[in-house]
């Protein structure tokens, strides 16, 4: 049980006192994705080689006295997922990537004898160069870690690990501190909404205790549907704890005893890790009954979300609690004034109370330090599609798109052209080059009709459709949309098979406009950010990429080469021999001519099946957009 | 007869203990079914009903949440659950072949999304969080990272040849 700070600072002591022991250890990346590729036969590979050569201790060892060795541990996501599954080796910051568990013996030979395995050390795809730092690859060479700052670098099962990180000092600053207090520096820090919106947090605790009832919540909406986001997982799997410290110092703030974390009901293993971080932090005392000594109770429970995009929108997601169908609730009243069973609730974004604890242990300045002067912090994106290095990157506030996509990003895939990067998910929009060196925060992304969303970044290269991702957006949201407000429910839909008919070449030009009023009135007649934001995907490729619509329902013709049913097939006379075999296979006979002379595709016949094209033995037979 | 009754006393049995470890109260109710949904892949419809009596809920709000989240199905699903990830990165990077693929390699027609031999279900999700592996299934939570059309045969392969195939 830890009871002061005293207490606190002699574990974060004895833990880094017994690390310095050691003289090597090795991290190994245990993010959804490194497991995904094989990281857990890594790890156990890894721990037989140390045993075999008899050098592996464990924390416990290093903890009662041992002395030397090396320790082996599991974190959180490195972030550099294109990689995965990572190993880094400290205290030399080596990081190998790619790793099989058959590369176990010689990175642990290497690493006994102070040497690096230079195969398995990080190449960048478009220059070739070699890396052996993980902090000289520009992927992370460039970023600025504060949410994420503990991700990849603790073990997230360890709460000692996490206490050794300064871990609960924020909390216990907190609570001697008053809870006016606490609201106030959130409230100066100008720390925003990570969830999308970019609302002040400290306004939104202010209003809550600033009610006065017998019962407040705190809930941590870690329902993050956006497709392509992957920043509040990570954080929730690679270091639960902050999460929890984090709701205990707002619960303090507003006067709530109760929290609970809403997870997403995909992410098994965040919800697995916050188990135990939860039951650890019960043990030690900081969570429960008069925390720190100072009076303060809290409690945490998980909630897991059963599959509905709409309950990231905070009323919804407190139906969803309820038991109810995760539908909006009109607003006001807003939650921080009734919310959870009637009561004041905050609920907060997962990335936005990741940054609580050290704005609190390190002060409002610190924080304002960094980033925008009106979007202060870092923000993270989970950088995904065509691009050379994907992963999980956070930067700070006001970074440009260029530096994101080309420095940290290592450019686009295979070095092809550039076309658009898709932010803020389906609520989000397209951004183009002119966009380059627009800062990106709040402010300037919503000027520029898109949002910073959760942060997804989605790169798209000249191979894809801007009408058929159009498309796919909103099929998404058309699908999720829960019913309730007539416009969503009925325009997206309308949108959806205006959009459906572009594609397959069915539409016309005067699609495009109606696209664009049915847009604008879904946009004014939803009540929940979802309807309120679902054209947008629409609304700003239209704005950017008319030319690419007016070649799908002008000349029928897809510029990318994607939508199937554009695709026209001919014979290119020149090598057609005249044989006849294509015009005998086709089902429909659309092919025709004289033997020995190039046959002909009648385009109305042709219902582009390919049985032409595979019978072909002179590959005369092509494909064209 | 007497065989069916005495397997169905042993689900009610089952569910009892559930109910009484969320308690039966209205908030109980999305707790409950994703345990139900689990045991079983799919909510059999005398269990919603016996569910709604105990939560004091009309059948109508338990059918309404059971129809209004993605995770619940009211139709028995297979032994192996494949999910295709049709997130933003995974579609870009092609995950519609794949589904096609899959669809193909386990002979699925006519919009059906499980095999007649009750062996596979295939369906799309929209994002497993896991883009940096893009394009992603899922396999009864087993996760594939980049995989292909080829790479799709010889998963199935071992899948099929597990059950004896």
């Amino acid at each position: 049980m830890i009871r002061n700070l005293e207490q606190l600072l002699a574990v974060k002591e004895k833990y880094n006192k017994a690390m310095k022991k050691q003289t090597s250890s090795l991290l190994l990346c245990a993010g959804t994705g490194c497991m995904a590729n094989g990281a857990e036969q890594v790890y156990n590979a890894l721990k037989d080689e140390l045993a075999k050569r008899d050098v592996l201790v464990t924390v416990d060892y290093l903890l009662e006295d041992g002395c030397g060795g090396i320790t082996t541990t599991t974190t959180g996501c490195h972030g550099f997922c294109e990689m995965g599954p990572l190993v880094r080796v400290e205290p030399t910051g080596t990081l190998y990537v790619k790793v099989k568990p058959e590369d176990a013996a010689e990175i642990v030979e290497a690493t006994v004898n102070n040497q690096v395995v230079e195969r398995l050390l990080y190449r960048h795809p478009n220059t070739g160069e070699v890396y052996q730092r993980e902090s000289e690859i520009p992927f992370y060479k460039y970023q600025t870690r504060v949410a994420l700052a503990n991700c990849g670098e603790i073990n997230p099962e360890d709460i000692r690990n996490y206490i050794a990180h300064d871990g609960y000092q924020g909390l216990e600053k907190a609570l001697r501190l008053s809870p006016q207090e606490v609201v106030q520096m959130i409230n100066d820090s100008n720390l925003r909404g990570r969830g999308g919106g970019g609302f002040p947090a400290g306004r939104k605790w202010a209003i809550a205790a600033a009610q006065e009832s017998d019962k407040k919540y705190i809930i941590c909406n870690g329902d993050e549907g956006d497709p392509g986001a992957f920043m509040d997982r990570s954080v929730m799997e690679g270091d639960p704890h902050r999460i929890i410290e984090a709701m205990a110092i707002a619960g303090y703030a507003i006067g709530a005893d109760e929290g609970y974390i809403y997870v997403r009901a995909e992410y098994p293993l965040a919800v697995q890790r916050l188990r135990t971080a939860i039951k650890q932090a019960q043990e030690y005392g900081l969570l429960g009954k008069d925390i720190f000594g100072s009076g303060f109770n809290f409690e945490l429970k998980i909630k897991e979300g059963a599959g509905a995009f709409v309950c990231g929108e905070e009323s919804a997601l407190i139906a969803s609690i309820e038991g109810e169908r995760g539908m909006p609730r009109p607003k006001p009243p807003f939650p921080a004034v009734s919310g959870l069973w009637d009561k004041p609730t905050i609920i907060n974004n997962v990335e936005t109370l990741a940054n609580v604890p050290e704005i609190i242990r390190k002060g409002v300045d610190w924080f304002k330090s960094i980033g925008a002067v009106k979007s202060p912090g870092t923000k993270t994106f989970a950088l995904t599609g065509e691009v050379a290095n994907t992963g999980l990157i956070e930067v700070p506030m006001g970074t440009t798109m260029r530096h994101v996509v080309f420095e940290i990003g290592g450019g686009v895939r295979q070095n092809k052209k550039f076309k658009a990067v898709q932010i803020g998910g389906p609520s989000g929009g397209c951004l183009v080059e002119e966009h380059f060196d627009l800062p990106l925060d709040f402010d300037s992304l919503q000027a520029a009709g898109a949002m910073v969303g959760s942060g997804g970044l989605v790169v798209m290269d000249e191979n894809t459709c801007i009408v058929e991702i159009a498309r796919f957006f909103m099929n998404f949201t058309q699908n999720e949309s829960c019913g309730k407000c007539v416009l969503c429910r009925e325009g997206t839909r309308r949108m959806l098979e205006i959009l459906q008919k572009i594609v397959e070449g069915r539409g016309t030009e005067e699609d495009l406009d109606l696209l664009e009023e049915i847009g604008e009135s879904v946009q004014i007649g939803s009540l929940c950010g979802l309807g309120k934001t679902a054209p947008n995907p629409v609304l700003t490729t239209l704005k950017y990429f008319r030319e690419e619509y007016l070649a799908h329902v002008v000349e029928k013709r897809c510029p990318a080469g994607v939508c199937q049913a554009l695709k026209r097939i001919t014979i290119v006379a020149d090598l057609c021999k005249g044989c006849s075999r294509c015009a005998r296979v086709c089902p429909v006979g659309a092919i025709e001519g004289e033997i020995k002379n190039p046959f002909v595709i009648n385009q109305e016949k042709c219902i582009k099946c390919g049985a032409c094209i595979e019978s072909c033995k002179f590959n005369a037979i092509v494909e064209v957009s | 007869m007497s065989r069916t009754a005495e397997v169905d006393l042993n689900v009610v049995d089952w569910l009892n203990n559930v109910i009484a470890e969320h308690g039966s109260t209205p908030s109980a109710l999305i707790p409950v079914l994703q345990e139900v949904q689990k045991k079983h892949n799919y909510l059999p419809e005398e269990l919603l009903t016996y569910i709604a009596t105990a939560l004091n809920l009309s059948p109508a709000t338990v059918y309404g949440v059971a129809t209004f989240y993605a995770q619940f199905s009211l139709d028995p699903k297979g032994k192996y659950i494949i999910k295709v990830c049709d997130g933003t990165a995974c579609h870009v990077r092609g995950s519609l072949p794949i589904y096609e693929a899959i669809r193909k390699r386990v002979k699925l027609v006519d919009g059906k999304a499980t095999t007649d031999d009750g062996l596979f279900s295939v369906e799309t999700v929209s994002c497993l969080g896991a883009c940096g592996l893009a394009p992603v299934i899922t396999i009864n939570d087993q996760v594939y990272g980049q995989v292909t059309p080829e790479a799709i045969d010889l998963i199935i392969d071992v899948l099929e040849k597990r059950e004896g195939m």
